[in-house]
């Protein structure tokens, strides 16, 4: 019965996966406007750098303050790599199936790369606990800003002064307007192929591993679990999903400066707010961090570009005029009211949710009647 | 089947274990009793590996166990019960359990060793699904056994394991050492509670300010007008 039980669910979940990313690939004949498409792209970014980083957060329980330079690496890694094949003279044509290739191989480096870098750092930084790996990861989050500014690479059409625009541009790397849609189809699936990697490894006896030595890692030696040994791969797994990230933005964004990385970066896309949206949505939870990370931009997007601020009374407005001063409000909120995060450590099932589905109305009628009951009694004390 | 011989830990410049030297031969229930900060905890702690002698040798089955990092000890057939119930809070009894076997890769050996805890401490299974943090205190040294139990060790390092239980609970406890000792498991008990532990053990040591002061029979050592006098109130 049990094994029926998972079989059925990975089924649905197959299924629920390959329509989402068709639905992604005919999107462009749907009429995806460009503006719903870039939209898309930025959740999905967003979804895979919330829940790489919950695997670091919420299930290894180590802060990481520098996730987005990951992020950064794999976004430049990606960029230049193209460059180095398109000079190559591997591809001529920005579409077809070698510059599909490219696109392929640029992403798996990005994150190839962002994980030989996370473990080149995860090995020194994870002997430390608690507030000093904060300072470190912190610390590496703004060198690696400095890095890629000054670093200096095949000259101005390569990556200058913290810029791979015109790398980006030259490459046909960076989309524009309808290739937005277009290739819909990539980060989509992108997004689907990480957290479902990410969701197997954290259901797999090396989830709960990691889980374990959150919980007490005096505990898990004893158990016989190389402690450091878990740590450091759960820290290159993070950021290895954080480089596939890195390389959907440059996609996305067809310029690229370190600007939209550096720690004082007031956008939305910063390490603190990565760790915002995964205390938010739940430490220990992929679906809170990918429903926090959706609903987190979509406040911001809104709020710079929606209609619907104008409408508050003024007092409000003044509010809204400083993003981030709503979203320290809105976490103050959730940790007073939800201190474990929205969805706590709970994960969404829809082999579950389907099978919930049939008993919904008999359980509103249970509940009602529940009210009712409790109602009679009250009248007739 | 565990040798101890001349061991020395420094803590910086503390000189905290001088010259310890102990064995624990197959199938014997051992106790190590001392009072606070006399090197019990050291003692297991440098055995299981969790912190390096400075010298001196520990083997266990001729394996030298200081070469072995801590997490390939369990490997050898030591199982360590940490002091102060160590369990996996946030996860459920169960996973815990499972936690145990992490070395393990066969499923049905697996279920198997679950059952047999189960048997030992019925307790658990009534609270497979329960958080196990939310369990209380003497439960959860019933987990911290029962997960060392899981790989079948042949020997059990166990750390003050009635260390903030009631009196009730404390002979419980006791009552499953010895139950476990019945089973054949080699025993290692370090404990604070001396009466208890000299009474269900084999043989016993007494460890004071670092070094061994003295070592016996248990029942000698019950009876012991110095032992009565330092350990046991009388």
């Amino acid at each position: 019965m049990k094994k029926q039980n998972y079989l059925s669910g990975y089924v649905i979940n197959f299924i629920a996966c390959a329509a989402l990313i068709v639905f992604s690939a005919v999107a462009g004949t749907l009429g995806f406007s460009v503006k719903l498409s870039t939209i898309i792209w930025q959740c999905c970014y967003f979804i895979i750098l919330a829940c790489s980083l919950n695997l670091v957060l919420g299930f290894l329980g180590q802060l990481s303050l520098g996730h987005c330079g990951f992020m950064a690496i794999g976004a430049y890694a990606s960029a230049l790599i193209s460059l180095a094949f398109q000079r190559a003279g591997f591809y001529t044509e920005k579409s077809g199936p070698q510059f599909m290739l490219v696109l392929i191989i640029c992403v798996i480096a990005a994150g190839l790369l962002a994980a030989l870098v996370g473990l080149i750092v995860g090995i020194p930084a994870l002997r430390l606990k608690g507030d000093y790996l904060a300072i470190i990861t912190l610390g590496f989050g703004m060198i690696i800003v400095n890095v890629i500014n000054n670093l200096p690479f095949c000259g101005m059409d390569g990556l200058s002064q913290g810029s791979a625009s015109s790398a980006l541009y030259q490459t046909g790397l960076g989309f524009i307007l309808n290739q937005l849609t277009d290739y819909l189809w990539l980060p989509v699936t992108l997004m689907v192929l990480c957290v479902a990697a990410m969701f197997l490894f954290i259901r797999s006896k090396y989830g709960r591993a990691i889980r374990a030595i959150r919980d007490n890692e005096i505990a898990a030696s004893a158990s016989g679990l190389n402690v450091s040994y878990y740590k450091v791969l759960t820290f290159v797994f993070g950021a290895f999903f954080a480089g596939i990230a890195g390389a959907i933005f440059a996609c996305c964004n067809s310029s690229l400066t370190t600007g939209s990385f550096s720690f004082t970066s007031s956008s939305i896309l910063n390490s603190t707010f990565i760790v915002v949206m995964v205390v938010v949505g739940g430490m220990g939870s992929l679906t809170g961090s990918a429903v926090a990370a959706v609903g987190m931009f979509m406040l911001n997007y809104t709020i710079k570009n929606g209609k619907w601020v104008e409408s508050l009374p003024e007092f409000l407005q003044m509010v809204f005029s400083y993003p981030m001063l709503v979203y320290s409000i809105a976490l103050i909120i959730v940790i007073i009211f939800r201190p474990k995060g929205i969805f706590g450590t709970y994960e969404f099932s829809l082999r579950r949710f389907f099978v919930s589905i049939p008993k919904l109305p008999q359980m509103i009628k249970n509940r009602a009647a529940a009210k009712k009951e409790k109602a009679e009694v009250a009248e007739n004390e | 089947m565990l040798k101890i011989s001349n061991l020395n830990v420094y803590y910086g410049a503390i000189h905290a274990l001088k010259n310890v030297s102990l064995e624990v031969n197959d199938g014997e229930l051992v106790t190590l009793i001392g009072a606070n900060g006399a090197g019990k905890t050291t003692t297991l702690h440098s055995i299981s590996g969790l912190i390096k002698a400075n010298s001196g040798t520990i083997e266990l089955d001729g394996n030298d166990l200081q070469k072995t990092p801590a997490n390939k000890i369990i490997n050898l057939g030591l199982a360590h019960v940490p002091e102060g119930r160590h369990v996996f809070s946030q996860m459920t009894v169960l996973e815990n359990l499972y936690m145990g076997a992490f070395i393990m890769n066969d499923k049905a050996k697996i279920n198997e060793n679950i059952e047999k805890v189960y048997a030992h401490f019925p307790r658990l299974k009534e609270r497979s699904k329960q958080l196990a943090g939310t369990l209380s205190g003497g439960e959860q040294q019933m987990l911290a056994t029962g997960r060392a139990l899981m790989t079948n060790p042949k020997m059990l390092l166990m750390d003050e394991p009635s260390m903030g239980l009631s009196p009730i609970l404390v002979g419980e406890i006791f009552s499953i050492i010895k139950e476990l000792h019945d089973d054949g498991i080699t025993i290692l008990l370090v404990e604070q509670n001396a009466k208890a532990a000299l009474s269900i053990a084999d043989r016993a040591y007494v460890l004071e300010t670092g070094g061994i002061s003295m070592s016996g029979v248990a029942s000698e050592l019950l009876e012991d007008e110095r032992v009565k006098k330092a350990y046991l109130g009388a």
